[in-house]
């Protein structure tokens, strides 16, 4: 088993007619991913990359069964899109939308609070990769051939980062059970403590490689959790070593404001937690090597 | 996105919240204008720069006649206000704010942020007032009164009302310094903002409360409905490096060192800075060109990075997923055909036909370094530097 997705997920692309969305459908369909239809609202009936076109989530979850969605809406309109696909049942909605505003992500956070645990839907982004099972399938908008499957799982704030290590992997011919983006914006639908918690009991998974950066308190919130609740070895590295304090650097989130947000002190807590620390970006790859040498576990 | 205290105060007190008469100026014949027609006989005359700590700088100077306000503004207007928050650079000086002066009784300190770990709006409190929260948070950590605000139904009159009475407020004032929190509350959420900072927050002497200073950050996602905020940029105060390329879709934060750098993806950014620290070198800049890292965005990226006279080697580092190496090189060679770069130039490439890429770039005739690792290129663009 992967997580969240596997080979027979059935996904929904909201906003699926537009220039962005069809690209990455396309590409997705191309990887394999079990795409069953689109929803763009007034284009209901249509036909789209030969698939069902629905005027409402509700709607395409009724006529298809799909248990999750992909968000390619613009901004200004992406949150009512996430809050609609939690309406509708679906399960796990990945936004790739960048530049959510943040009282908007509070606001989605705060609707899906009426739904108890088990009907709950996963948001993952926005802002985001999204998420790949290789060999399996594919929910985001990552280059699926640089992932080799096998059994690391990868959870990164940023896209190109994430990436990075995926070739840093298959190049020391380790593979990856699941990548997942969890999206540089400073609110977002899961923390890096919601998916190493999913790494923890998936069968596939071995280790973790959580990929974080400056600012917020995510990262060490998920050191802390790994410390208590996990067996399998995290391994870590955080980008910013250099950044200066009060300045936002590209993700929104990516923004020291208080202690234990710079990248040194997350390094300090996360060791405490007893995570690997990948001293710099070049050895992501060798440190989860390492790893998987030092506790026998290849 | 960051505005003047004047601007700020002004949204204040369309919300509610009482601020000292004043007005903007432009010069010390104005400001002596505005001093006689706000009245009184005491006025401060305050420096408009995106920054805090102003007093401490000399930004802020209280004075006891119209004259001494016109001297007050002529010394500081065209000036650069170097702060502790500023950098060594400092911020142009081009509009003075007059206001009568206060009696202050009591400062308190009131701010408003987003609490990332409970997604909820916080607002925080303290009798210390004047200080920097920071410095209040290390000093008087006990003075600090929290409160989580459900964004669903917003701030509760009690709520306002316990962080009051938690300030120490007499008991006759409370509903005013209720519904002054209330305001800031408004405002906060009302607006998109991301910061709502009102540091004093006094209580005079004639027991009036009033915003003395006011600072307010807005979220620039948001700015697509927000006209009225957008409106109030002052890009005076902001790197002029900086303005050209957030008015150009690309993030770039200018820094002291001498690399210059154009990565694709803010992390994979942060990365390659921290690389180059490790290697010995200090980055120039943060330039995420976007997950994309078209051509012309390639050409955009490199006329901004030839605009930053600090720089002395350009390293080029791109993960190209969807939108592969060969295009990227493409990108690359015609963008160094529109725009002379002398300075050395370290090029590494990853992820799809990378092979081709680099293909592309030897046989182009750009003069370049090839790197192949993230630690490799931060070495050779160290190393580049003493060449």
């Amino acid at each position: 088993m992967s997580i969240i997705i596997h080979k027979n997920t059935k996904i929904l692309v909201q906003g699926f007619t537009g220039k962005i969305g069809t690209f990455h459908a396309e590409e997705m369909i191309k990887y394999g991913s079990n795409i069953v239809g689109g929803v763009t609202p007034g284009k209901g009936g249509m036909t789209h990359l030969n698939l069902p076109v629905f005027n409402t989530v509700k709607e395409a979850v009724d006529q298809t069964g799909a248990s999750t969605s992909i968000l390619f809406v613009p901004p200004a309109f992406a949150a009512d899109s996430a809050m609609e696909a939690a309406d509708a049942g679906i399960k796990t909605c990945v936004a790739i939308t960048d530049g959510i505003p943040s009282h908007d992500m509070v606001k989605i956070k705060r609707y899906m609070r009426r739904y108890s645990k088990d009907k709950k839907m996963g948001l993952v982004g926005p802002n985001c990769a999204g998420i790949i099972s290789p060999g399996k399938s594919m929910l985001g908008i990552m280059p699926g051939h640089i992932y080799k499957e096998g059994k690391i799982g990868i959870v990164s704030r940023s896209g190109t980062l994430g990436y990075e290590a995926a070739q840093q992997l298959k190049d020391l011919d380790i593979g990856v059970s699941t990548s997942v983006g969890i999206g540089g914006d400073p609110i977002n639908g899961s923390s890096f403590r919601d998916i190493i918690e999913k790494f923890e009991t998936d069968d596939e998974t071995i280790a973790v490689l959580m990929i974080g950066e400056i600012g917020g308190p995510q990262e060490v919130a998920a050191g802390q959790f790994a410390k208590e609740n996990m067996n399998k070895p995290v391994i870590a590295y955080i980008a910013g070593l250099t950044a200066p304090k009060g300045r936002v650097m590209g993700h929104a989130g990516a923004i020291v404001s208080a202690y234990g947000e710079s990248a040194v002190e997350k390094v300090e807590l996360l060791k405490e937690c007893g995570v690997t620390i990948s001293k710099n970006p070049s050895v992501m790859g060798e440190t989860v090597k390492q790893v998987l040498i030092d506790k026998n576990l290849n | 996105m960051d505005i003047h205290e004047y601007q700020a105060k002004k949204i204040l007190s369309d919300f509610g919240v009482k601020i000292p008469t004043g007005g903007i100026v432009y010069s010390p014949e104005n400001a002596e204008n505005k001093a006689r027609e706000i009245g009184g006989s005491k006025w401060v005359v305050k420096a408009q720069v995106h920054s805090g700590a102003r007093g401490k700088a000399g930004g802020i100077i209280v004075c006891n006649s119209p004259l001494e306000v016109a001297d007050a503004t002529d010394k500081l207007l065209g000036k650069k206000l170097v702060t502790n928050q500023t950098g060594p650079e400092g911020k142009i000086i081009n509009r003075i704010y007059i206001e009568e002066a206060t009696d202050i009784k009591h400062e308190l300190y009131l701010g408003l942020v987003f609490d990332r770990s409970s997604e909820s709006i916080m607002v925080v409190a303290s009798t210390e007032g004047g200080m920097s929260v920071e410095e209040i948070s290390k000093e008087k950590p006990e003075t600090i009164i929290r409160s989580k605000i459900e964004v669903a139904v917003g701030i509760q009159q009690f709520q306002a009302r316990e962080i009051a009475f938690g300030l120490g407020i007499e008991p006759k004032l409370i509903s005013r310094a209720a519904n002054t929190i209330i305001g800031c509350y408004k405002a906060f959420s009302e607006l998109d903002a991301t910061m709502v900072e009102v540091n004093p927050l006094v209580v005079s002497q004639q027991d009036e409360i009033f915003a003395l200073d006011c600072k307010m950050s807005f979220d620039n996602n948001a700015m697509f409905r927000r006209d009225e905020i957008s409106e109030l940029r002052d890009k005076t105060q902001e790197n002029s490096n900086e303005v050209y390329a957030s008015d150009r879709g690309m993030n770039y934060v200018s820094l002291d060192g001498n690399i210059g750098n154009i990565i694709n993806g803010a992390g994979l950014a942060m990365a390659s800075m921290d690389m180059i620290k490790l290697a010995g070198g200090e980055p120039a800049n943060f330039l995420d060109v976007g997950g994309g890292a078209t051509p012309e965005k390639i050409v955009k990226a490199f006329k901004l990075i030839s605009m930053d006279k600090k720089v002395k080697v350009i390293l080029i580092n791109i993960f190209a997923g969807i939108n592969r190496c060969d295009w990227v090189a493409e990108g690359i060679v015609q963008a160094l055909n529109k725009i002379e770069i002398s300075l050395p130039l370290v090029i590494r490439l990853a992820g799809t036909n990378v092979e081709k890429g680099n293909e592309i770039l030897k046989k182009s005739k750009i003069n370049y370094i090839e790197a192949s690792t993230l630690e490799d290129a931060a070495n050779k663009a160290v190393k580049a530097l003493s060449n």
